[in-house]
């Protein structure tokens, strides 16, 4: 389980994440919604500690991972998968390599096995066959199924999703929404995805959380969410400028 | 006249605080290089990048600088009619200064700015934070194994251009210009001592630590954007040139 407790962040004195309270619910997907700009992508650094927050806590199982030691920080980031907005590939390896990369680096896995899991995990995303090409070859859609590929080949109990559909194509985004609602119940990992791809993403969310202002103004399941009587959450839902959120 | 002090104190204090993170980065560096297990297929990938990749632009370099300083010391020596001392002053001078420096420099323009703009490269496509969110540790990854193989290429490139810079001016100070070809070389073996080699072997050792300290200090911290690649790129080289020059005269002043 993790659990956001106060969370504030500030970057050059400005105020992103202004006291976060959220828990992220074990084998359930949860998606941070939110106009852009407003702090989803810092909060879901401070997640694995990517980012150390100014007050506040990230608990993991009740171990306020802020806190830690690097050496203790990195066996909890070992049980995260992260799939960053431009997939963050290792752009000098080739896609099987960067699959491969956590096992050879964190493993003492034999170059068999690794072979074996990485076809799996390729094959999983639709990439079989295009382990010998680079990042640069690839095309967005590609790209993203790789980094998908590498967060999971792990086996992580948490997934983090950063935008994983943003600049695709509408058909391309529902595509990459049911490979991660398929890997999650393949996998059972608890997934925290941040978006504004409405509604759509709400078909693969066990729970939506949105973030304005830079705390959470509303966590519950996607229909009730849909109806919320929120005014932030139904001007964000029917994308009107005018409202509590200010536009510009 | 109070906001005045306090402006610079900030400063001041930012300065501070910079040139002791950029002092804990090399440290981090250097101490992760010796924590097993050792990167071994990294650190000859980027001997091959330092090294061999630089080979030609030193090469180059390193022949038309001997040849200047044949020409140069030909004009020179000849006022006081002593010509035959053209090898000792050539070796000497590649030796003990032009070798290490012009060769650091080279290393610097070639390989240097390509190390800042491949990490700020990663830093602002998140391959940075790809590599801690995986719990692997990039200064070990990224830092330690370039740290190691400019310690083993950079002396090898500096000999390399020592040795090319002494044909250069051979080839001009007895090929051209009419010196003596035994009085060259045995000038040369008369006046180069064993420490001149060996202050030259460590100037090029400490000026290849500092060019990849800084160069991997500024792309690793570069602002994540394209601008901010370019900005790290350009003060990464302008640093090392100055560190290699100031650090040289530190060390000349101390092995003289």
């Amino acid at each position: 389980m993790i659990r956001v407790v106060n969370l504030h962040k500030s970057f050059h004195g400005q105020k992103v994440l202004n006291g976060v309270n959220l828990e992220f619910a074990t084998g359930k997907i949860t998606t941070i919604v939110g106009t852009s700009g407003c702090g989803k992508t810092v909060l879901l650094k401070h997640l694995n500690a990517l980012l150390l927050p100014d007050e506040g806590e990230v608990r993991v199982d009740g171990v306020d991972i802020t806190k830690l030691g690097q050496k203790e920080l990195y066996q909890i980031r070992g049980r995260f998968g992260v799939l960053f907005q431009g997939a963050a590939l290792l752009d000098s390896m080739t896609v099987f390599d960067n699959v491969a990369f956590p096992l050879r680096e964190k493993t003492h896995t034999t170059e068999g096995a690794i072979k074996k899991k990485v076809v799996a995990r390729l094959e999983g995303v639709g990439l079989e066959g295009m382990g010998h090409k680079y990042p640069a070859e690839l095309s967005g859609g590609m790209k993203k199924r790789a980094g998908l590929a590498r967060a999971l080949i792990m086996d992580p109990e948490i997934v983090l999703f950063d935008e994983p559909t943003t600049g695709l194509d509408p058909v391309l985004a529902t595509g990459i929404h049911q490979l991660i609602a398929t890997t999650q119940e393949t996998f059972g990992f608890t997934g925290v995805l941040v978006s504004h791809t409405i509604p759509q993403v709400f078909d693969i969310s066990d729970y939506v959380a949105m973030l304005a202002g830079g705390v959470i103004q509303e966590i519950t399941q996607p229909e009730a969410f849909r109806t919320s009587q929120n005014p932030i959450v139904q001007q964000f839902i029917q994308g009107k400028t005018e409202g509590p959120i200010q536009v510009l | 006249m109070i906001s005045l002090l306090a402006s610079v104190g900030r400063f001041t204090l930012d300065q501070i605080s910079g040139i002791g993170r950029m002092v804990l980065f090399l440290l981090s560096g250097i101490f992760l290089a010796f924590r097993p297990p050792a990167k071994i297929r990294l650190i000859i990938y980027h001997i091959k990048t330092i090294g061999v990749d630089s080979l030609s632009v030193v090469v180059l370099s390193g022949f038309f600088t001997g040849m200047v300083m044949g020409f140069q010391g030909y004009y020179s020596l000849r006022q006081f009619n002593a010509e035959s001392w053209l090898g000792s002053a050539t070796a000497l001078g590649l030796l003990r200064e032009l070798g290490p420096v012009l060769s650091a420099f080279m290393v610097t323009g070639r390989t240097g700015s390509a190390m800042a703009a491949e990490l700020g490269t990663m830093r602002a496509t998140e391959q940075i934070d790809a590599l801690y969110s995986m719990a692997i540790n990039p200064i070990k990854y990224l830092v330690s194994p370039r740290l190691v193989a400019s310690l083993i290429a950079m002396p090898l490139l500096t000999a390399i251009f020592d040795a090319v810079g002494i044909y250069g001016s051979y080839l001009v100070g007895v090929g051209l210009l009419g010196v003596s070809s035994g009085s060259y070389i045995s000038g040369m073996e008369n006046a180069v001592v064993f420490h001149d080699v060996y202050s030259g072997f460590i100037k090029s050792l400490s000026f290849g630590l500092i060019i990849t300290w800084i160069c991997c200090y500024k792309g690793f911290h570069a602002p994540p954007m394209a601008t901010g690649v370019s900005q790290a790129t350009t003060e990464a080289v302008v640093l090392s040139f100055v560190l290699i020059l100031v650090w040289d005269y530190f060390l000349t002043s101390i092995m003289l």
